[in-house]
């Protein structure tokens, strides 16, 4: 079961949780990346590319449940405008056992940080300035490779 | 051909999109940018940083060297940043 969301509004990590719970399986695994205020930062703003974004989550889903036998796999990624503190994205993955759980929840967030067409902008007060891609993130997007 | 911008390469060109025939002469992404580099200054400058580039060809990732010819789509944006 895969399901992906590219969104505005927040998310409901219990009720998401509880959806692959009632697959009946022995794992889930949860990721919640929430808006950091670093140097300064107020708040973010998250631009897509509708239609690719979705794909491309979903293609890293299928992927994920392939290669862990995963029984559900859930991506909630929140776009527009959002304080610090606010959640914007989510991950659930759901397996008989918690390693499979664990490395696929792992692989999906860093995966979407390389594959999915999303841009991050960061806000102190009324400044804006689009978030340069991390070369730290793209090495770990290519270690699941092979 | 449809063009999409988004982000950076939005902004700097001031528009989301545009509708442009590449000549025969193009034949990969990397000459698309090369031909759109030299349409106007305003082109030229926001797609003057090569290595800041990244191209979807009908919403699928690809490189310089990727084949244009048949695609409806092609997006050019900077590296992304999502999670």
């Amino acid at each position: 079961m895969i399901r992906v969301s590219v969104q505005r509004e927040a998310f409901d990590i219990a009720a998401e949780t509880l959806a692959l719970e009632a697959a009946g399986v022995g794992a889930v695994a949860t990721f919640t990346g929430i808006v950091r205020g670093d140097d300064g930062v107020t708040a973010i703003e998250l631009e897509h590319y509708p239609g690719m974004t979705e794909a491309s989550l979903n293609d890293i889903c299928a992927i994920a449940q392939e290669r862990w036998g995963l029984t559900g796999c859930t991506i909630i990624h929140r776009v527009g405008r959002m304080k610090v503190g606010e959640p914007i994205v989510l991950v659930v993955t759901a397996s008989p056992h918690r390693a499979a759980a664990l490395e696929a929840c792992a692989f999906l967030i860093d995966r979407l940080k390389t594959d999915a067409p999303f841009w991050k902008r960061e806000y102190r007060g009324d400044v804006a300035q689009w978030v340069e891609q991390k070369t730290s993130d793209v090495e770990r997007g290519q270690s699941w490779d092979g | 051909m449809k063009l999409v911008y988004f982000a950076r390469v939005r902004e700097a060109m001031g528009s989301d999109g545009e509708e442009m025939e590449f000549p025969a002469s193009v034949l990969t992404v990397g000459d698309a940018i090369d031909w759109l580099a030299a349409q106007s200054p305003r082109h030229a400058e926001a797609f003057a940083d090569r290595s800041k580039l990244r191209f979807a060809l009908d919403q699928r990732m690809v490189k310089f060297d990727a084949p244009v010819t048949g695609a409806t789509e092609f997006a050019i944006f900077p590296p992304v940043t999502g999670g």
